[in-house]
């Protein structure tokens, strides 16, 4: 598995959109912290970027590279290799360059600028979110052979759990208004990554005052260790469910 | 060496090998023959494990393929259309082959690297070769580890007539190593000293394998080309 990943991994760092990906995050981190004379406030700013931005660009970068290696994929294939060995080495190829990337483009600045806890927090949740979108795109890749069906379910998708998911808590929230929920909308917020990256980062950045009641019941659950814990669990099964998923289908797959 | 027995294998509706069962054996030349689209292709990726049968077994040297990965290091094979990651050169190609089977096989065999002068071209990436090119690759690859068996997906298909000669020379000297080459090509008249036995494949269904000789004397034709076309125009007759 090291001597693919090793390949796989020169391969994506040579490609031009990460390049683009890092120096655009580096530009959009550091014009961010200049821009605002309070590093917090800055940092605020990063996160809804973040949120949007890293997401998005995992999602689709990552499925249009595993279906442009359908031919290398082939011929790695009819090579003595276990199938799980190429998935997961494209996997963690995938990851390990973009989490890279990550790291480079707002890890760095964020230490420069603002290397407290709240910092420290926002650059993990921006590698889990990575990760958790490039096992998202192997699972969006692994359900259609035709690469424009395949891209258009990962917009989809990237577009479900950055605004539809929201816009439908908020429906459920209207329409239930009269009954208890905040009990609920914790468990609601395990079923999106990035609902639970955000609550994450808002509870250490100590606004959820401003979130009311709900807001009081995220801190009580989410504040502790335990919470933490639970959400970062939360995350991991978010990488590896899509993933063993899109390993068993791709394991029967016919190239 | 490789026993398929009653291989069937859907894509939707269409049966691209319907119930398919065949035996190669060691030292043989083997021509996969059939018009476009008769599931030749599908057979040769069942064999390397490439496509999952529907039903049936394909035995390798007496043991069961089915989610085995290790007997593809006897295997060598030359796709149809190979293409690799744009970004790597050559030389990084080969160089991961050889890192990939490391530890199986030694003293790789770099004939085919020499004679195809792709030894001046190493640092070539992949995106700039023309087809024929990344044809020469392929090939090179799939005798660089020695293998055991040979499968040939038209291995002369884009090639210059030289570098055609020359593979083909490859093929002959390999097969007189006593290995099992598999072909497929539509390019009948090159095929006549290479091969001593035709498979012949129809709508996925297996019309006859036998042995050249046993087919040019039942024809009356001394070249493969005619042979075949004896064949076919008979069928036809049948048919109408």
């Amino acid at each position: 598995m090291k001597k693919l990943l090793k390949y796989v991994i020169v391969d994506i760092v040579q490609n031009k959109i990460v390049l683009i990906y890092t120096a655009l995050l580096l530009v959009i981190s550091l014009s961010v912290f200049n821009l605002e004379n309070n590093a917090a406030k800055g940092l605020l700013s990063l996160l809804n970027i973040i949120l949007i931005i890293v997401p998005l660009i995992c999602i689709i970068f990552s499925t249009i590279y595993i279906y442009n290696s359908s031919e290398f994929i082939e011929l790695l294939v009819s090579q003595p290799l276990k199938r799980r060995t190429i998935w997961l080495s494209l996997f963690s190829g995938l990851s390990l360059s973009l989490c890279l990337a990550f790291f480079i483009g707002a890890g760095i600045p964020i230490l420069l600028y603002n290397a407290d806890a709240t910092g420290f927090m926002m650059i993990a949740m921006g590698l889990f979110l990575t990760v958790v979108f490039v096992s998202i795109a192997m699972l969006a890749a692994g359900l259609t052979r035709d690469k424009a069906k395949g891209i258009g379910l990962s917009i989809l998708l990237w577009l479900y759990f950055s605004l539809i998911f929201d816009a439908l808590v908020l429906f459920f929230l209207f329409q239930f208004q009269d009954y208890p929920l905040e009990n609920i909308m914790v468990i609601l917020s395990f079923l999106n990554p990035i609902d639970l990256s955000r609550i994450q980062i808002l509870l250490q950045m100590d606004i959820s005052a401003l979130m009311g009641y709900t807001g009081a019941v995220f801190r009580d659950f989410f504040g502790n260790n335990t919470g933490i814990l639970l959400s970062f669990l939360g995350l991991f099964i978010w990488i590896v469910f899509p993933l063993m998923i899109s390993l068993k289908m791709f394991k029967r797959k016919d190239l | 060496m490789i026993v398929a027995k009653n291989i069937t294998k859907k894509f939707g509706k269409l049966k691209a090998l319907d119930d398919v069962s065949v035996t190669f054996s060691k030292g043989e030349c083997i021509a996969l023959l059939g018009p476009n689209g008769c599931g030749k292709t599908t057979l040769i990726k069942s064999l390397l494990g490439m496509v999952v049968p529907d039903s049936g077994a394909i035995h390798f040297n007496n043991e069961l393929i089915t989610n085995k990965w290790m007997y593809r290091s006897q295997v060598g094979y030359m796709p149809q259309i190979g293409r690799y990651p744009e970004n790597m050169t050559i030389a990084h190609v080969i160089d991961m082959m050889k890192d990939i089977r490391k530890g199986i096989d030694k003293d790789p065999d770099e004939e085919l690297v020499k004679s195809f002068g792709l030894k001046d071209i190493l640092q070539k990436k992949m995106r700039t070769l023309s087809g024929g090119t990344t044809q020469k690759v392929s090939a090179a690859l799939a005798f660089m580890f020695r293998p055991d068996v040979l499968i040939l997906d038209e291995p002369t298909a884009g090639l210059d007539p030289i570098s055609s000669e020359k593979l083909k020379q490859k093929i002959i000297k390999e097969k007189e190593k006593g290995k099992l080459v598999l072909i497929t090509s539509h390019i009948l008249s090159e095929l006549d000293d290479l091969i001593t036995e035709v498979f012949y494949m129809q709508e996925g269904k297996l019309l006859f394998h036998k042995k050249l000789s046993a087919l040019k004397e039942e024809t009356g034709e001394e070249k493969l080309s005619k042979a075949i076309a004896k064949i076919m125009f008979q069928q036809e007759e049948v048919a109408v």
